[in-house]
């Protein structure tokens, strides 16, 4: 079966892309994620308070105290060289780019049009494939209008475009007023694909410490409805190309996402549960589940139910709120 | 041949030669040296290579001793060796250098030269040291400058390859260790010049090898051993000629003329001072002065003290004098003077009697002391000495640099003569360790001295606390070599990087009339005059000053810099200094700024290149008043309330006018009062804990934490309240025990160091707002009045009574006094609250061994000490002898004080009949196992005071002079992980197998903290350390598991972030139990690169991942027929990297060698699961084998 598909101008023999997550943090993890039939693989995200922070808490921390006390003027060794956070970031994509055959895709998590820009650069001269833009934004600031945070995902873009030759995605928040202008809007800057959604780690309260607390929960199948409305609405009205990414769990998610148009689906939760190995059951189960359907293709299925597909395009609007509330009646 | 400018200090000199020089270094740390082996494992690290083109070895070892035997060895094997080292740390070696040159090896020891502890310890320069080993045969080489150092660190190596005696390569400890001078490096060439390769073949030749089989250090008998003495008479005599020769060498090849004895000045001179050392260089600058001005005097400069060459010495002397004054730097109590002044009379002796030598007929000698522990010694202290040579009858065996008001040796000077030439620019700046002040100034010498022709100097000055310590650093910039190795006394520049030093001290007291003052002010340049003490508005005015201000504060907040201000003030430096040309200088600062921060990332450059850019617009000169209108005065620097001694003698070193205190002011034998840091109010917080009385849970966690014992809590009677300050805070006491009380936590709002610890363990949260506990930190100087008449009162409200205490608890053991108080410590130490902890427990009845280190530093500086006393007088007696021997130094007052408990009791017996059998047998049998116990004896030692005084026998005058010794007394030989686990180790190991009662504990910190972080054997596997830039290759060693094997030790380890409680009764089980006890305490270390007011969870986190497991082991329990091993932690929870990788100490590894820290890493993690496995065990089988109950 003919699983292959094309994102972000890369040619993938299946849909099946690992997102940012810490199993690309090891040479062996990105070698065993190839093993296991991922078509391209998208490192760990490179954040912009690691590429700022870092070097600040190291210089901090070696400083502190010195040139204080005679007896004690320093607390260190000088050591000649440091690989501070970008510079190993980018070795990591160096190494992983000549141990495996796949696309390796960047990924840099900031919100501003700062200096971390140029590591973009530094990604695309190790050998990345592409590079993956993370806005993980949470605008608090009650000044802040929903414009100017639009602004800022452009800004972004637009900055490492000029800074890069190789192609953009950018994964979104799913929390904008109008979903499909700021697509458009990101489509017509020159953004090569959309990574949908961000999933927002959302803190808990520990009410015993009266602390708040981070809070990772892994995903479930249920996560894909999110991206699957929106790929089903944007398919065909974008150049960009579309990953869902959120609750891909089994064969069934990879169909209902490529069916409502996304070129890849990107795995995560999953992979953290089972392994790597997930994802050769996965295409494996693909495989057949497409065979068993009599399609020729993947490409045949890409966008089959996306919205302007349907026979009711109204489903993927406000009237399928009314009908599912109705249903539960 | 061109050779590099470089700005380095004297260690950096030394050491650049000697690790080009040497194949195997072995090496440990000691101040002021630590930094020459430093450097030379930094470079071996980094791969850089000898002139042999291999990279030396160099390795660590567990003492002085160990580092001379190590030499030794090496030697003996033919390896070219060497090793640096200073005062008690040359002491050590003295052995080794009796038998090193006994076997005539080539070898040099550089050394930076400081005073050897007798009354007092001292880390400063004087020729002590190097002057006790005399005796050893190594020749004594002297360099006077940072250049010297360079040249005669490559003389001395190439005349010992030929001379086969060993030298001693010296320099003056701090003076020239520490000071920066741009000098010019030698050369490769220069090296391969000198040194004979074929002279390095015959010493490697000497080497023992089983392939030419030979014995050296044979037992000999009276037959032969002194004809064997002899036998190096040759090599002796020709000695002094082969330096020389190697000194004219050197000329030749790289241009710097040296003698043996240097003479300067007049070449009829009649007045001649003879000196080695540092001191020279000002002398010679005074002779230039005084000559130039007409006057007709020589100076001779001894640089090869041993082998003495009287040929060298005579024929170095101008035949007109007629005076000779010989200045030691060193002090030898009973002698008939000190060394080089014997010296140089023995050789005018034997010269003028043999008539070799232009000097006919035996000049005037007097000998004279000046420069000890780096007392300053100045162009006036040189000319007094000029001038009191020319009295008919000049004082010998004089003093000069202080004024000696009992012996009357003191010369007199006068301190306005200067020599100071007026084109030298001379800066003196005022900061905090923590502002950075020093980094810029030695960047600002570099760039100076590298970016144009000037020569430049740069010394600095810290005081001796660890927290909030004051930096003076002393710049000097000129067209010639500077030799003033003297601090400035007049400025041409003056700056001040912190406001609050203005209330402080007298900082433009050096200023010379039309200076220039900058000042970091909040204040604009609008209104910064009327802010200003009166004494500087004055001198502002009266010298004509030209003043500018920026708030760099502001400038740094900005742009990201946080609380260093250092590149700001220094580009304000180079802005109004007019040293460079302004844009000269900005650009030579940002290309040292991205030198020196390249590696550490573009951010921190770009941060400092803002903070450059904003300056400039932020500098302001203010337009000065014509009049002085300030009413603002300093305070006085210790209450009026303060002891005499206090007054009189410590508030003169705490406000900068030690060097004016005459000898009669100094106790006679080095014993002082405790109690003292109370009087020394530093103020150092800028913000301080504030207390929430609803909020609280009364827990005293508080309390426990707080390593300057500045916050502290009370439960006291309500009527106690009567007279309180309207915002003293209190109330009722929760909890049964004291019911009816009331109950008050209070902050010393100006001890505290503003560390934060006590409010990251407050379990407490305010219900209403979470983020605010039951303590909260807040801006220090709004409430700093109030919060001082508060803690005055608190401190006057009555003290508990011990006996109603139930001291097994946090709560309770935080309601006893602590007799450790604002100690020099770090911000956020980990050691103090340790040592405050047994202070409480049992510093009424405490005897305290402290080992060298931080704990002796903190514990024992002047010009405050933090042990204090009860309102009872009772309270912690205190002393230190050495690193090395602490633990019997503690086992030797065991020893007096249950010799003395014995003798007492025995007169007690024998005077039974007079003194009431009741009371004999009362006092006889005494329980003492707790507070209640000891107070019942302690009042009938009382009433034993009484019966005696009425009793007329020797054994009771006898038993008056024991009688307190009837009360328990505790011992706690107290020091860090390098005395326990290194250099004391054999001692302590002697100590815990010996049974007798002490308490030893050992603070933890897995490295040498005192000498700024070198690895100890404590230091776990994958930390980094000085000595183990690539991460400690193997596991720590167990010093508990070491102990236990003895069985008869209380063994104890514990982390108080993690549990208090079980330090507590670790602490009170050790105390209780009769026998060595060793309790092995987590101490968190600012040498650990971490947050110091989150470090209470670093300790927790230590335990949780395994690497600090928390147990005790008491063998009263196996008498008991129980099992002895209590492991009071819980299987490891978190990994070891979750731990450690909060801790720079650990994580800068990945960045610096990823892999290596990888692999280490996994390693460590299988120590930590080792260890566990081991005690898990352990605790297992003692259980298995304790008897059951029921079971025979």
């Amino acid at each position: 079966m003919d699983l292959s598909t094309t994102y972000l101008g890369l040619h993938l023999k299946n849909p099946i892309v690992p997102s940012a997550s810490p199993l690309s943090r090891t040479l062996d993890g990105i070698k065993r994620l190839e093993d296991a039939g991922a078509a391209a693989i998208v490192m760990y995200s490179l954040f912009e308070e690691q590429i700022h922070h870092e070097a600040a808490e190291l210089e901090h921390y070696l400083s502190y105290g010195t040139q204080s006390f005679a007896e004690a003027l320093s607390y260190f060794p000088e050591t000649a060289e440091y690989n501070l956070g970008p510079e190993e970031y980018i070795e990591h994509i160096r190494k992983a780019k000549e141990a495996v055959d796949i696309p390796i895709i960047g990924s840099l998590n900031g919100i501003s049009t700062g200096g971390w820009i140029q590591y973009a650069r530094k990604i695309q001269d190790a050998g990345a494939d592409a590079i993956e833009l993370n806005v993980y934004y949470i605008p608090t600031d009650a000044k802040l209008t929903g414009e100017v945070v639009e602004q800022r995902y452009l800004d972004v873009l637009k900055a490492v475009k000029s800074t890069v030759t190789i192609p953009i995605a950018m994964k979104l928040s799913p929390f904008f007023s109008s979903m499909a202008n700021m697509a458009a809007r990101l489509d017509a800057a020159g953004v090569n694909g959309l990574v949908m959604f961000n999933r927002f780690y959302q803190p808990d309260l520990d009410i015993d410490a009266l602390d708040v607390v981070p809070n990772v929960t892994l995903s479930t199948s249920q996560a894909i409805r999110m991206p699957l409305r929106w790929i089903a609405v944007l398919f065909g009205k974008v150049k960009a190309s579309l990953a869902a990414t959120s609750g891909v769990h089994g064969a069934q998610d990879v169909v209902k996402l490529v069916m409502a148009g996304a070129d890849v689906t990107q795995m995560c939760s999953a992979l953290l549960l089972h392994g790597p190995g997930r994802i050769t059951e996965v295409v494996e189960e693909l495989d057949r589940w497409l065979i068993e359907h009599e399609y020729v293709s993947l490409k045949q299925m890409r966008g089959s139910m996306s919205q302007k597909s349907v026979a009711d395009p109204s489903a993927f609007e406000r009237a399928n709120y009314m009908k599912a509330l109705n249903r539960y009646k | 041949m061109k050779r590099e400018k470089v700005t380095i200090d004297g260690n950096e000199a030394a050491a650049y030669v000697a690790h080009k020089l040497n194949e195997v270094i072995a090496i440990y740390p000691i101040t002021p040296s630590s930094n020459m082996g430093e450097w030379a494992d930094e470079w071996s690290a980094m791969g850089r290579k000898n002139l042999w083109g291999t990279v030396p070895s160099v390795t660590e070892m567990q003492s002085e001793g160990g580092a001379a035997g190590a030499v030794h060895g090496a030697l003996q094997t033919g390896a070219l060796s060497t090793t640096f080292t200073a005062s008690q740390g040359l002491l050590l070696m003295i052995p080794n250098m009796f038998k090193i040159a006994g076997e005539l090896t080539s070898t040099v020891f550089h050394v930076s030269a400081r005073s050897v502890a007798a009354n007092a310890l001292s880390i400063f320069g004087d020729h002590s040291d190097v002057l006790a080993t005399r005796t050893t045969g190594f020749g004594l080489i002297a360099s006077n400058s940072v250049q010297e150092i360079m040249d005669f660190a490559l003389i001395a190596q190439a005349a010992t390859l030929e001379a086969r005696v060993p030298f001693v390569h010296f320099f003056d400890g701090f003076r020239s260790s520490h000071e920066v001078q741009k000098i010019e490096q030698l050369a490769d060439e220069d090296m391969r010049a000198l040194i004979s390769d074929e002279l390095v073949f015959a010493h490697r030749q000497r080497g023992l090898s089983p392939d030419r089989p030979v014995m050296r250090g044979t037992a000999q008998n009276p037959d032969v051993f002194f004809q064997g003495r002899e036998t190096c008479n040759p090599f002796y005599l020709a000695c002094p000629d082969i330096v020389q020769k190697a000194m004219d060498k050197f000329a030749k090849v790289v241009g710097r003329e040296y003698k043996l004895f240097q003479y300067v000045g007049s070449p009829t001179a009649e007045r001649v001072i003879v000196i080695m050392g540092s001191g020279a260089e000002t002398a010679q600058e005074t002779v230039e002065y005084l000559n130039q001005k007409g006057a007709n005097l020589g100076l001779l400069k001894v640089h090869l003290y041993r082998p003495f060459s009287v040929k060298h010495f005579l024929g170095a002397l101008p035949a007109t004098v007629k005076s000779i004054a010989v200045l030691d730097r060193t002090k030898e109590p009973g002698a008939l003077g000190e060394p080089l002044y014997l010296d140089v009379i023995g050789a005018l002796n034997e010269g003028i009697m043999d008539g070799t030598g232009p000097v006919k007929s035996m000049p005037r000698v007097v000998g004279g002391r000046y420069g000890l522990s780096s007392k300053e010694f100045t162009p006036a202290m040189v000319k007094s000495v000029y001038d009191e040579m020319a009295k008919p009858k000049p004082k010998n065996h004089f003093t000069v640099g202080i004024i000696d008001d009992v012996t009357h040796s003191s010369l007199e000077f006068d301190p306005s003569f200067s020599t100071e030439a007026d084109d030298v620019f001379r800066g003196i700046f005022y900061g905090l360790g923590a502002d950075g002040t020093v980094g810029a100034n030695k960047n600002s010498i570099k760039i100076i001295g590298e970016d144009t022709e000037f020569y430049a100097q740069g010394y600095f000055v810290y005081d001796s606390k660890k927290s909030g310590s004051t930096t003076t650093s002393h710049l000097r910039f000129g067209p010639r070599p500077i030799r003033s190795t003297y601090l400035i006394s007049g400025a041409k520049f003056v700056a001040c990087h912190q406001w609050f030093f203005l209330e402080k001290f007298d900082v433009l007291k050096t200023a010379l009339p039309g200076s220039t003052f900058l000042l970091n002010s909040m204040y604009g340049a609008d209104e910064v005059w009327e802010h200003l003490p009166k004494l500087i508005q004055e001198q502002i005015i009266q010298k004509k000053i030209k003043f500018y201000v920026i708030d760099a504060y502001k400038v740094a907040t900005q742009t990201g810099m946080g609380g260093r201000v250092n590149t700001i003030m220094q580009t304000c430096f180079f802005a109004i200094s007019g040293v460079l040309e302004r844009a000269q200088a900005i650009e030579a600062i940002k290309s040292s700024i991205k030198k020196t921060y390249g590696r550490k990332g573009d951010q921190i450059v770009k941060q400092n290149f803002d903070a450059v850019d904003q300056t400039i617009a932020n500098l302001h000169e203010v337009k000065v008043p014509a009049k002085v209108t300030s009413s603002i005065t300093m305070p006085p620097v210790v209450a009026e309330t303060a002891p005499k001694f206090v007054k009189d003698v410590t508030a003169q070193i705490i406000a900068g006018f030690g060097d004016l205190l005459p000898v009669s002011a100094m106790p006679v034998d080095g014993t002082f009062p405790t109690g003292t840091t109370q009087w020394e109010k530093r103020n150092i917080a800028l913000e301080i804990p504030v207390w929430d009385t609803v909020t609280c849970i009364q827990c005293n966690k508080c309390a426990m934490v707080c390593p300057h014992a500045a916050i502290r809590t009370k439960v006291y009677d309500p009527k106690s309240l009567a007279g309180a300050p309207a915002t003293f805070k209190s109330t009722d006491y929760r909890g049964p025990e004291y019911k009816g009380m009331k109950y008050t936590v209070q902050v010393a709002p100006e001890d505290c160091t503003g560390c934060e610890l006590c409010v990251d363990v407050c379990p407490a949260k305010n219900k209403t707002e979470v983020r605010l506990k039951a303590i909260n930190m807040s801006p220090q100087p709004p409430i700093r009045e109030g919060e001082r008449a508060n803690f005055e009162f608190f401190l006057n409200l009555p003290e508990i009574d011990r006996r109603q205490v139930k001291v097994d608890s946090v709560k309770g053991s935080q309601f006893l006094e602590p007799l450790f108080e604002f100690s020099g410590a770090c911000s956020g130490c980990g050691e103090t609250p340790y040592v405050k902890l047994v202070s409480q427990l049992f510093g009424d009845r405490t005897i305290v061994a402290n080992a060298t280190g931080c704990s002796s530093i903190y514990g024992g500086n002047l010009p405050t000490t933090p042990w204090a006393k009860n309102k009872d007088g009772r309270g912690p007696a205190w002393s230190n002898s050495l690193f090395e021997d602490n633990a019997e130094f503690g086992l030797g007052m065991r020893l007096t004080v249950d010799k003395h408990t014995a003798m007492a009791k025995e007169l007690v017996t024998t005077l039974a009949s007079q003194i009431g059998d009741d009371l004999a047998s009362a006092l006889l049998n005494a329980d003492q196992a707790d507070e209640a116990g000891i107070h019942e004896q302690r009042m009938r030692v009382a009433a034993l005071k009484q019966k005696l005084a009425g009793i007329s026998s020797p054994e009771a005058k006898n038993l008056l002079t024991l009688a307190d010794g009837l009360v328990k007394r505790s011992i706690w030989i107290i020091g860090g992980d390098g005395w326990a686990y290194d250099i004391g180790f054999g001692g302590l190991d002697h100590v815990l197998a010996s049974g007798r009662n002490v308490n030893i504990l050992v603070l933890d910190t897995e490295v040498y903290s005192n000498t700024g972080g070198q690895m100890s054997k404590s230091t776990p596997r994958s930390a980094v350390a000085k000595f183990a830039a690539g991460g400690k290759p193997l596991a720590k060693k167990d010093l508990g598991k070491i102990a236990m094997t003895y069985g008869g030790v209380y063994v104890a380890q514990v982390a108080m972030g993690q549990n208090d409680l079980q330090t507590i009764r670790a602490f009170l089980e050790a105390d209780a139990y009769d026998g060595p006890a060793l309790i092995i305490a987590y101490s968190h270390c600012i040498a650990h690169g971490i947050d110091m007011g989150r470090a209470m969870g670093n300790q927790k986190a230590a335990v949780e991942s395994g690497h600090w497991p928390l147990y005790r082991f008491n063998p009263t329990l196996v008498r008991d027929g129980k099992n002895p091993l209590k492991l009071d932690s819980k299987p490891p929870k978190i990994r070891f990297e979750d731990y450690a990788y909060l801790e720079t100490r650990y994580k800068m590894l990945t960045k610096s060698k990823p892999d290596e820290a990888k692999r280490l890493m996994s390693l460590a993690e299988g120590d930590v699961k080792a260890r566990w496995k081991w005690f898990e065990e352990a605790a297992k089988e003692w259980e298995a084998a304790a008897p059951k109950p029921g079971s025979n």
